[in-house]
């Protein structure tokens, strides 16, 4: 039941750019689904482990800058009279490294905080997203600052024998982002289901018994944050590479608080979640842009999220399919969300 | 205690929170394969002296060591490695997740594989994966919750989620146990039966420290009682002389010695 659902849902998506020719409705799609793939990287850390990364686009913006930068190259001089020149490389190549340098941004934030959690956890997150922003917006011989970086090539594929296909379109890039999009989410749901995954969720639910087991709470936490994070860079590497312009807005604060709406809509701590919420707060801005004054537009929006997680209060995904059980089986399924109030921890 | 190798050792441990002492000057031991109860009034000390020995608390003077390893400045999760697992008074249970669920949960030591082997599906991490489902079976008929398995372990009766506990540490593969009140809150027939699953523990070799309050069923199940009062050890021997022992008595039995 559940492997059809999923199957029809890719197929569904895959179909998309076969029927649908408006350029500025793919264009949205495009970006959507990279912010979905940012989501989910997001669902990650929150919905798996309960840690809530409020500076995400962080790792987002560094996979973008650090992309873009790999495919355009730099000259910028260092301490001491040196110069340090890149040549550029393929944007595959800064597609990788991407992945490699926000993980390891994952790596030192999840390092340095984890070892407090909760709220520090969250400051930490915000305090470095605004750091690289301020870097990013002041370290002009590197990043043009303000200017952006422009002309960021869009990513070729290098296939064997038919030399490289260079993804131009919006019908390539499509595709380039449901790919990615599918990997990660297989990815995540692996690792979800796996042993590690387990931890994972004994630690959220409860530490001490988690830890009394023998789970490792820092190498838990920082290995989910790496993967995070190196999910994060993806998307952003998938953007620079599509929009092909990027300038340090790319870190605001409010690309987070999307993400984080995606997440907690369609339900943290399930795999569709940030998918569906991040459909839905994707598009609605499209929806709506055509039928309302633009600062309606907000309010409609706002209106929709306190509306979704009201009558829905876990999030889409979660509460539908806890209604569907309790329909089938006929009686009132326990919602276990009302437990983890009992989930207290024991004093130490 | 002569024969037997000694697991534990206790030596002169003390915690102070500023001003208040909650253990001074504590010393025992605990033979291998023994079953040793730890018992006094309430605040007597009970819980610190566990969360010293499991790496929760850090003991202001004194050392613990478990089979020559120093505990000082192991984590818990460290301590855990070592094979000395415990439970907890209270929240004892992942209350989310199916009583199965929280088996598997506990049988993280057990279950590591490599991140990537995991995420790839590999055949390792595959045949693992069936070796732990195997044996949280096993340990669910062990502790008596088969018919419970797929419960939310949060959903079930406070006895039961007891049980749910010490399954969960004898997942995590212990060679000592250390129990916490695990009876409190059970009625008499899961007492009487607890009491048989704590001697079939002991049996597979694990040595058990207990502590709690039920005074009968520690007289029953313990080789050995050490009373705690204020912080301090005021008895130690087989339960036949704490039960005669007139400081005990006055300290702590009352009428019931009585009974037990």
């Amino acid at each position: 039941m559940k492997a059809i659902v999923t199957i029809l849902a890719v197929a569904a998506l895959a179909s998309v750019p076969l029927w649908l020719r408006d350029p500025y409705l793919l264009n949205a799609l495009i970006t959507t689904g990279i912010f979905v793939i940012g989501a989910m990287s997001l669902n990650l850390l929150l919905g798996f482990t309960g840690q809530l990364s409020l500076g995400h686009i962080a790792f987002f913006g560094i996979g973008a800058y650090v992309s873009a930068l790999t495919s355009l190259g730099f000259d910028i001089g260092l301490l001491g009279g040196f110069r340090l020149v890149h040549t550029p490389w393929p944007p595959i190549v800064g597609f990788v490294l991407a992945i490699l340098i926000a993980g390891l941004c994952g790596y030192f934030v999840g390092l340095l905080s984890f070892r407090v959690r909760g709220a520090y956890f969250v400051i930490v997150t915000i305090s470095f997203a605004e750091v690289v922003r301020l870097v990013a917006l002041n370290w002009v011989e590197l990043t043009q600052g303000p200017l952006a970086l422009t002309n960021i090539p869009s990513v070729a594929l290098p296939l064997p024998g038919f030399g490289e296909l260079t993804l131009r379109t919006k019908f390539h890039n499509y595709y380039l982002v449901l790919v990615v999009a599918l990997i990660a989410y297989l990815l995540i749901a692996r690792l979800v289901h796996s042993h590690f995954g387990r931890s994972m969720r004994g630690l959220m639910e409860n530490e001490t018994l988690a830890v009394s087991v023998g789970i490792d709470v820092t190498r838990t936490l920082t290995i989910a944050a790496v993967i995070s994070a190196a999910i994060a860079g993806a998307a952003g590497s998938l953007y620079a590479h599509y929009i092909r312009i990027i300038d340090p807005e790319v870190f605001a604060f409010i690309n987070t608080v999307t993400m984080v709406i995606m997440v907690i809509s369609g339900g943290k701590g399930s795999l569709a979640g940030p998918v569906v919420g991040g459909l839905i707060f994707g598009l609605l801005p499209v929806a709506l842009r055509p039928v309302m004054a633009p600062e309606a537009q907000w309010i409609a929006y706002g209106g929709v999220l306190i509306a979704i997680l009201f009558v829905l209060p876990r999030g889409i995904v979660p509460s539908l399919a806890q209604r569907l059980t309790r329909r089938r089986s006929g009686t009132t399924a326990l919602a276990p969300v009302a437990l983890s109030e009992t989930g207290a921890k024991e004093p130490a | 205690m002569t024969a037997r190798s000694i697991a534990m050792t206790i030596d002169q441990v003390a915690v102070r929170f500023g001003g208040l002492v909650a253990i001074s000057d504590m010393s025992f031991e605990v033979g291998e394969g023994e079953i040793v109860s730890l018992i006094g009034p309430n605040g007597a000390g009970k819980t610190t002296a566990f969360n010293v020995m499991t790496g929760f608390l850090t003991p202001s003077a004194g050392r613990v060591t478990y089979r020559n390893t120093a505990l000082a400045g192991l984590k818990p999760h460290e301590i855990a490695d070592l094979g000395l697992i415990r439970t907890f008074q209270r929240t004892s249970v992942f209350p989310n997740d199916t009583v199965y669920e929280n088996l598997l949960i506990g049988l993280h030591r057990q279950g590591r594989v490599r991140l990537l082997d995991a995420i790839l599906g590999l055949p390792g991490a595959r045949a693992s994966e069936r070796k732990l489902r195997q044996r949280a079976s096993e340990l669910l008929e062990w502790v008596g919750l088969e018919r419970r398995a797929h419960d939310a372990a949060g959903s079930l009766s406070y006895g039961e989620q007891r049980l749910v506990g010490v399954a969960l540490a004898l997942a995590a593969e212990p060679s000592m146990l250390l129990l916490d009140e695990p009876v409190s809150g059970m009625n008499a027939s899961e007492t009487h039966r607890f009491v048989e699953l704590i001697r079939s523990i002991r049996d597979r070799g694990i040595t058990i420290l207990l502590v709690e309050h039920d005074m009968p069923m520690v007289m029953t199940v313990s080789d050995r009682i050490v009373v705690l009062n204020y912080g301090r050890i005021i008895a130690e021997g087989t339960p036949d002389v704490i039960r005669n022992n007139p400081v005990v008595i006055e300290a702590y039995l009352g009428h019931g010695a009585g009974r037990a």
